[in-house]
């Protein structure tokens, strides 16, 4: 005979619970000694409970359990749960690793059906968009001169009682909208900031249509397949129970009904092919579609969106289309992305010089960059170039290659790895490889970039740095010259 | 909604219901910011099953059925007589965002003919997963089918939005590709995969934002002569070399106005659903592309068993196993074990010595292991040698029902 009887709350009572068992653990009452009753439950017998006691200290994986079976609406639920917490509090510590332990095994099924019936909720409950003047709350409106106001209610009826189990998906998913969602075992309802629970509702038959269901019932009887039709397999996947508050279940007896007419209707229409179209014509104006020159490319560049983080805008190439030598930089930096022009920053006066110095004309050749974006961070009010990673150049590489084609220069000169990299797709080290190259299908030659130069610290170094690249820049012109003369 | 909108709508999702590929995981974890609408799952959410028993996840549309490709096996195809229609960018944002908000739906799956040319339309896509993601800070899922032919630097824009992006390979060899589809090619197909692979694995390195839930495929099966046993090693190699996150099998089902280089039947429904159970058998059973091929007669899968069992009836010199101290790869092996029956049978027998009623209480399929298992009540070493093995273990060999 029982010795102690506990009254439980409706519904999932885990604050109950969790009261229940530290006074009766303290107490040491076995499991067949208590009773959980119901609250108004009439089998009075033994003594009602009452008292505070300190905290249980259980493994993870069993508060989890209770957690989730506590919302079961299985009477014995209570009972359960405390014998097996009373077990792994007597020598069993990992009793919930036993899967095949009979009942492990029955709260395990139950704390399934807890979950999937979370899961149906999440996946089968429909809003439904209510204008309400003022909101379905009167606090919502008072003083705030709103009038008409968007409300999204769902009715729902959980097989357990999940409600509020289920409710942070929801206010996670649909933050920013007023909603209700209302249950035989209670209702919540959310106004973007706060969760308020209230009264268990009723279905109202008379709840007005929102405008979309029509157009989700269309789209639900176009996504079906007549020739897959299996409805025993879908009535498996999708309870009946939820059946009566889903919008589109009324297309269901027609969908299945027609299927088979449908198939045969399909199978024996042949097909009517039209000669009209040609094939080789429609093909031909999609190729036509691809940028045809060199300034089709431009305006795709600049008016697509920076890869990189910042930019202001595309700073596009420059120079002759018919130049001999491209030469090819890392990125635009922030004069650069200012001006919207290549090469006017330090780096790009310093190659000027170095080109007048090697006998080039800045306005003979075409100046590029292998990323078309200024990428930088913002300290404090300066933009600090940042330096492109490696997807990022391979990104652009896209773009580099398609202005090279169009400019199918002789010589493509890369200034840094940076842009060795674009032209080649890998990684290449220039103070080992310096010089000649071949990117394909371009001659190429690579050289340092002139921001190295300034960066180097020692007047010295810099002077020696300086020379050996007014060295390669004449190397560059002697092959480019003799290229020109052999072609 | 509007009527026209509606009617488009019926259009452009009668026409996207042959691509199957419409999961909704694998995306980040994320939920709406402040002024946001939406947030994923880690497994993703049905919202509905349609009578064919298949599930609605997604909004799972085209944004146009025009296209300029003839491919026999399609419904939209050039030279095929449907009623055509096209959304706008717009319509299919507001149509996302208003179903998303009355939870019909996790997210958009959008498709598109190649309309004009194939940079029109996949920018076109792209632009419609950039807005919601920038407009509306739409957090829900969005799965793009990316245009193979498309110029990389729009699939890399698109890799920005979306969860996934995705390639459909559709017919599993080259000389069936030919045939079927003139104006499509595999390498086109494959090399872009091998480039969103790549694409993938550099955004994960650097941390930024591309197809974070990877991509996937879908073949077509039974609409060309292509055997199961060169669809599963297609696969295989798909897995190996792209890392993609699923390869979606569909039976190839007849559609109105269908070529007559195509059979008209009855969709293969049951080698759909063998291919999808091997498929499954090599990315979570330990098994090998060649065992799961070889578990078949003529390059076919068997059609009355399962491939799982049909490959231990190969091997019947392996079994029984002992459940009590059997290795995980073994058991893995065992008719009717799942993959969440082993593990729980591998905590509970450090535990105790598992009998059958122990046994029963682990798996729902313990009486098509039976023959293969051994525990301290049981030993099937007769059953093992049985020659009506199969006969007792097999369905009954037919299609599925269809109605």
């Amino acid at each position: 005979m029982a010795r102690v009887r506990i009254d439980m709350k409706a519904g999932a009572d885990l604050d109950g619970f969790r009261k229940a068992l530290r006074a009766l653990v303290r107490d040491g009452v076995a499991p067949d000694d208590v009773v959980f009753a119901a609250e108004g439950a009439q089998d009075l017998f033994g003594e009602p409970f009452v008292g505070e006691a300190p905290p249980v200290a259980l493994p993870r994986v069993v508060t989890r359990l209770i957690a989730d079976v506590v919302c079961h609406r299985d009477h014995e639920r209570y009972g359960l749960l405390y014998r097996l917490v009373w077990r792994v509090l007597h020598g069993e510590r990992a009793l919930l690793e036993v899967a095949s332990d009979p009942l492990v095994c029955r709260l395990a099924r139950m704390q399934q059906e807890v979950r999937r019936d979370i899961h149906h909720m999440h996946g089968f409950l429909r809003f439904r968009r209510v204008v309400t003047k003022g909101g379905v709350t009167e606090s919502e409106t008072e003083g705030s001169g709103i009038e008409d106001k968007e409300r999204f209610v769902a009715y729902f009826e959980p097989g357990h009682f999940t409600l509020v189990a289920a409710a942070p998906f929801f206010t996670e998913r649909f933050a920013n909208m007023a909603w209700s969602i209302l249950t035989p075992d209670g209702s919540l309802h959310w106004d973007g900031k706060e969760l308020v629970e209230g009264p268990p509702a009723r279905r109202d038959p008379a709840a007005a249509g929102d405008g979309f269901e029509e157009g989700w019932r269309t789209y639900y009887a176009a996504t079906f397949n007549p020739a897959r039709a299996n409805p025993k397999l879908m009535a498996q996947h999708m309870p009946r129970r939820y059946w009566a508050d889903m919008p589109e279940v009324a297309a269901i007896p027609e969908l299945v009904s027609s299927a088979p007419a449908r198939v045969r209707e399909m199978i024996a229409r042949e097909a009517a092919a039209s000669p009209k179209r040609a094939p080789e014509k429609a093909l031909q104006k999609m190729r036509e579609d691809r940028p045809k020159s060199l300034q089709d490319l431009n305006a795709l560049i600049a008016a697509s969106e920076p890869l990189v983080s910042g930019a202001t805008r595309a700073v596009l190439g420059e120079g002759p289309l018919n130049a001999d030598i491209v030469f090819v930089g890392e990125q635009p930096g922030d004069q650069e992305d200012r001006e919207g022009r290549p090469f006017v920053g330090p780096a790009g006066q310093l190659l000027d010089r170095a080109l007048a110095e090697a006998g080039i004309e800045r306005g003979s050749v075409y100046l590029t960059n292998a990323v078309k974006h200024f990428k930088f961070e913002m300290r404090g009010k300066r933009r600090i170039h940042q330096k492109p990673s490696v997807s990022e150049v391979k990104h652009y590489r896209w773009w580099l290659m398609a202005e090279l084609e169009f400019l199918s220069p002789r010589l493509v000169v890369a200034l840094g790895g940076t842009a060795a990299l674009a032209l080649s797709g890998r990684q290449v080290s220039v103070t080992k490889t310096r010089g000649r190259q071949e990117f394909p299908p371009f001659a190429g030659f690579l050289t340092v970039h002139p921001a190295y130069l300034l960066r180097l610290p020692d007047a010295e170094a810099k002077a020696s740095a300086y020379r050996a690249f007014v060295d390669d820049l004449r190397q560059v012109r002697v092959i480019a010259g003799k290229r020109r003369e052999a072609a | 909604m509007d009527e026209k909108l509606a009617t488009k709508l019926g259009i452009l999702a009668d026409a996207a219901k042959y691509d199957v590929s419409c999961a909704s995981s694998g995306a980040p974890k994320r939920k709406a910011g402040k002024n946001g609408l939406g947030a994923t799952a880690p497994s993703g959410i049905c919202h509905a099953f349609t009578p064919d028993g298949r599930c609605v996840s997604l909004l799972k549309i085209l944004l146009t059925n025009y296209c300029l490709f003839d491919c026999a096996y399609c419904i939209n195809r050039r030279s095929s007589n449907v009623p055509r229609a096209r959304f706008s960018v717009e319509e299919v944002v507001r149509l996302t965002l208003e179903f998303y908000k009355r939870n019909y739906i996790e997210g958009l799956f959008l498709s598109s003919g190649i309309a004009r040319s194939p940079d029109r339309t996949m920018e076109e896509m792209m632009r419609v997963a950039k807005t919601l993601r920038r407009v509306h800070g739409f957090q829900g899922y969005i799965h793009l089918k990316a245009i193979p032919e498309a110029s990389p630097w729009l699939i890399e824009e698109a890799g920005r939005y979306a969860d996934r992006l995705s390639i459909n390979l559709e017919l599993a060899s080259g000389a069936s590709l030919k045939t079927l589809a003139p104006e499509k090619n595999d390498r086109t197909i494959t090399h872009a995969m091998g480039q969103m692979h790549e694409r993938i694995l550099e955004a994960r390195d650097e941390r930024r934002r591309f197809s974070p839930a990877g991509q996937s495929t879908q073949v077509i099966v039974g609409a060309d002569d292509v055997k199961d046993a060169a669809i599963i090693r297609t696969s295989a190699r798909l897995y190996g070399d792209y890392a993609l996150k699923r390869v979606y099998y569909s039976a190839f089902s007849p559609i109105p106005e269908a070529s007559v280089l195509l059979p008209a039947k009855a969709p293969p429904l049951r080698r759909e659903n063998r291919l999808y159970q091997a498929d499954w058998l090599m990315r979570f059973y330990g098994f090998s592309a060649d065992e799961v091929a070889d578990s078949g007669e003529d390059g076919m899968l068997a059609l009355d068993v399962d491939p799982k069992l049909a490959w231990a009836l190969k091997h019947r010199e392996r079994f029984p196993v002992d459940v009590n101290c059997a290795e995980r790869e073994m058991l893995l092996r065992v008719p009717g074990l799942g993959q969440r029956a082993v593990e729980r049978i591998l905590t509970s027998r450090r535990h105790q010595k598992l009998r059958l009623p122990d046994l029963a209480r682990l798996t729902a399929g313990l009486k098509r292991a039976l023959p293969f298992l051994v525990t301290p009540d049981h030993r099937p070493v007769s059953l093992i040698d049985r020659l009506d093995l199969r006969q007792r273990l097999a369905e009954p060999a037919q299609q599925m029902s269809l109605f």
